[in-house]
């Protein structure tokens, strides 16, 4: 197959830190035996990247295609800020129905399907095995996508279940859940085939969300939908659920995408194993119990319990800060390069920083380093806004949708993008074909982000700061956070513009590699007509 | 050596604690609530929503009310209040109690406070010091009375008379709290609002009632309709730019009436153990007498 020059590793840091690093780089090293006499050879990683192309191509396109209608649901949440009266005739378009289906089909249909396909792709090439179960993926992703669509439907119809973050009417669940089920089910058949036993830590993450998801997701049908528990349970569970799906799931995937992304493109191993396991282990002890407001109207224990815990998750963003920062500033790495007797280390060492510098992998290196940024800062938020002290000023404002929006596009939606323009050149073994287009889009995100978030958390501490003093009327107080939610929509805007050039460049690239496709499929074929002789030899 | 099953035990169990915590534990506790025992008023809380009521929730629902408005009250505390109901007939006596008790208040004005009884002799203080006051006056031979009053801004604000508890959404499904207050909390709107008229016209034309009003209009609850023979009761009454062509009048849906219904049953005010409030005797009635409050 064809083999791209961004999905050939570095074999020069591969042999060097073969032996001492091998747990800590994303790189397999040939250097530790993973499989017997026995077995056939190990795939190669374009033979991998091959494997995955139907799969990985379907959820990605329908991931962009759903950021792309995500986008039109949020401006037109957001025009009504400008104009309350604006589609305000159509039922299926008033506020109370464009923004629960804005959210669910980012988080539904972009994020998760994005995760999905990075996660599968992750783990066949961490686990060196190519994907057997190509059918089983593409149709989970497909019966995935149906749901979603009714489920999305639905809401506008109005039949939102009315629980946030869960708002999916519940005849669609049981399709999401078979799809995610098909999904899951390819990716756990590859971790079990995988040639490379000993385990990089992005594999644990991603075991943990494939398996954690449908727990939650099936504890929310139950007990939310098919027979509802009693009272302020639900509101309970609602809120475990979607902590779980955005705290939890987000992280464990997209720091899976990070920890294996960064030392990948830094050419650098993973500065220590032990830092992104105790990232691990915190985000799923202190990450699950977190999502219930200190606000709510239930047993006092709850949200204190929910508190604590929020304000524990501070080790992970902790951890990973340092993580990063040692991974990305550790020179000690590119002097054992440098001081290496090997010309090829040296020559590769030497070339590198020019070489990423107009390659799109430094784009990819953007975006998922301004995504660990946004993992930092989401986090910080979330805690603010619990503490005892900020919570009764921060908390029921815009600063919680700022904080859910940095989150979901200044997190996980850049580290996705990132993954997905690293992953995708190699799997349809064809070059971008446009770098500036990428380069735009980055941009576009960033400052479309930044117009987003910053102007809602600005709101949202006038809000909550101005609700402190009964004198003020309410009515003054949300005229006097219009202005910020007006420049928010400019933010909506520019994020717009960014999800069309993604889809571009993803539909490009499918549509040329197709059209290769087919051209070889037509030369083949006609070969034989035109040139008989030469063929055969 | 191999780990990998402890390992995957120990995250299986770290990821599936929070669920015995955090749905399991509540379902247990909360799931099992029983209607209770309203403190100082013989009567058992909650009840269950009239079937109106009960459909409006449901288009409360289909039309995400809750992405604008929360139904959460906090509150941050509570404070004391004595109420004097009776001065009894020893006037010098109460005045020396009083006196005593509030040494900042001038001799006129306390002898203004034994005119038009009932009235709040003390208020805002904590409770060992109202306690006394109350057997201080009552050696005194005046009769007066502890109120329990939660503080706080959204109280202040006129969002409630105490915070929300678990109770108040006993009988809900789906319950729903809301995150964000883009509209102002709805958890005694009931209280507020209590006109249906009102209600009616605000959903039709939130402008037409609050001047500076980003909630949009819901003209789909409602039925542009003919004039019969007479026109119907519950028909809108709207200014000239926003009337129906003559002969026609606006008269909610089914849809709105429920919805109306509902927002007139959201009144969280019963005195609980586990959230006290003392109803002002004098304060009963005040839900009809009040004129709503345009701005609250
Ligand atoms: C875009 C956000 C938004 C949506 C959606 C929304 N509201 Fe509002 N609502 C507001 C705002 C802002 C106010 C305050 C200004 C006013 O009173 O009109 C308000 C006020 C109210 C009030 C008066 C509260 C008071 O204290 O006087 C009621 C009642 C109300 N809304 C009911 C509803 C119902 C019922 C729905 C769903 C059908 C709904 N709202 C949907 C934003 C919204």
């Amino acid at each position: 197959m064809v083999s791209s020059q961004t999905t050939t590793q570095s074999p020069s840091v591969q042999s060097q830190s073969a032996a001492t690093m091998a747990p800590n780089s994303p790189v397999p090293s040939a250097a530790v035996p993973a499989a017997t006499d026995t077995q056939p050879p190990v795939p190669s990683p374009s033979e991998i990247d091959f494997s995955c192309r139907l799969p990985l191509l379907v959820l990605f396109l329908s991931g962009a295609v759903w950021l792309l209608i995500a986008s039109a649901f949020a401006l037109i949440g957001s025009i009504k800020f400008h104009a309350p009266d604006f589609l305000a005739g159509t039922p299926w378009l008033t506020y109370g129905r464009v923004r629960p289906a804005f959210i669910d089909s980012l988080l539904y249909g972009f994020c998760i399907q994005a995760g999905l396909g990075v996660s599968l792709w992750l783990l066949a090439r961490l686990g060196q095995t190519r994907l057997n179960r190509r059918w089983a993926v593409t149709a989970g992703a497909a019966v995935w996508n149906l749901g979603l669509t009714i489920g999305v439907v639905g809401i506008l119809w109005g039949d939102s279940s009315g629980f946030a973050g869960f708002e999916i009417p519940r005849y669609a669940i049981p399709l999401m859940f078979m799809g995610y089920v098909m999904l899951a089910f390819g990716s756990v058949v590859v971790f079990n085939q995988r040639r490379r036993r000993e385990l990089f830590v992005s594999e644990w993450f991603l075991l943990a969300a494939l398996f954690w998801f449908p727990w939650i997701l099936s504890t929310a049908a139950l007990l939310l939908d098919a027979s509802p528990v009693r009272g302020v349970v639900q509101a309970i569970i609602s809120w475990w659920y979607s902590s779980n799906l955005q705290t939890v799931w987000l992280g464990l995937v997209g720091l899976a995408a990070v920890f294996y992304m960064l030392p990948k493109l830094l050419a650098r191993p993973l500065h220590t194993r032990y830092l992104a396991l105790f990232t691990f282990w915190t985000l799923i002890l202190f990450g699950t119990w977190t999502g219930v407001p200190a606000s709510a109207p239930v047993p006092a224990w709850i949200p204190a319990l929910s508190t604590a815990a929020t304000v524990l998750t501070l080790l992970t963003i902790i951890a990973v800060a340092v993580s990063f920062y040692q991974t990305a500033c550790d020179r000690s790495a590119d002097a054992l390069v440098r001081s290496s007797d090997q010309p090829a280390v040296k020559a590769q060492a030497r070339t590198r920083t020019s070489a990423l510098l107009s390659s799109p992998e430094r784009l990819a290196l953007w975006f998922v380093t301004w995504g660990v940024l946004g993992f930092i800062v989401a986090g910080v938020m979330r805690v603010l806004s619990t503490l005892p002290g900020l919570s009764e000023t921060l908390g029921l404002t815009w600063f919680t949708p700022a904080q859910s929006m940095l989150n979901l596009y200044g997190f996980f939606s850049l580290v996705m993008f990132g993954a997905i323009y690293h992953i995708l050149p190699g799997v349809i073994g064809i070059q971008f074909p446009s770098t500036r287009r990428v380069r735009a889009h980055f941009w576009l995100a960033l400052s479309g982000i930044a117009l987003v978030v910053l102007p809602l958390a600005g709101a949202g501490i006038l809000e909550g700061v101005e609700l402190q003093n009964p004198a003020r009327a309410f009515v003054e107080i949300s005229s006097a956070t219009l202005p910020f939610l007006r420049v928010s929509t400019l933010g909506d805007l520019v994020i717009a513009a960014g999800h069309v050039l993604f889809s571009w460049t993803l539909a490009e690239l499918v549509l040329k590699c197709y059209r290769a496709r087919a051209v070889s499929a037509y030369k083949t074929a006609t070969a034989d007509l035109f040139h008989p002789v030469e063929v055969k030899s | 050596m191999n780990h990998g099953p402890v390992i995957f035990l120990a995250a299986f169990l770290a990821l599936t604690a929070s669920w015995f915590g955090f749905v399991l534990m509540p379902d247990i506790q909360v799931g099992g609530l029983q209607q209770t025992n309203m403190v100082g008023v013989a009567a058992t809380y909650p009840v269950e929503r009239p079937g109106l009521a009960r459909e409006g929730l449901d288009v409360y629902r289909a039309n995400g009310c809750a992405s604008c408005h929360s139904q959460q009250v906090r509150q941050s505390g509570t404070v004391c209040n004595v109420v004097m109901t009776d001065a009894g007939t020893n006037r010098v006596a109460v005045i020396d109690v009083l006196t005593q008790e509030l040494p900042d208040t001038s001799r006129s004005e306390i002898e203004q406070m034994l005119v038009g009884l009932p009235k709040t002799v003390l208020k805002g203080s904590d409770r060992p010091k109202a306690n006394r006051m109350v057997r201080a006056l009552k050696s005194s031979g005046a009769k007066s009375s502890l109120s329990i009053v939660p503080v706080g801004p959204d109280i202040a604000r006129g969002w409630g008379k105490r915070q929300t508890v678990a109770e108040d959404f006993l009988y809900d499904d789906p319950v729903m709290l809301g995150s964000q207050r883009i509209g102002p909390d709805l958890a005694n709107v009931g209280l507020r609002e209590p006109d249906a008229r009102w209600e009616y016209l605000h959903l039709y034309a939130p402008r037409l009632e609050v001047k500076g009003s980003i909630m949009p209009p819901f003209r789909y609850l409602f039925d542009e309709r003919k004039i019969g023979q007479a026109p119907s009761p519950d028909a809108l009454a709207l200014p000239p730019d926003l009337a129906p062509p003559h002969g026609y009048e606006i008269v909610p849906t089914r849809k709105a009436q429920g919805l109306v219904a509902y927002l007139l049953s959201l009144q969280a005010t019963a005195p609980l153990f586990n959230a006290p409030l003392t109803v002002p005797p004098s304060a009963e009635p005040t839900a009809q007498t009040n004129a709503p409050s345009k701005n609250p």
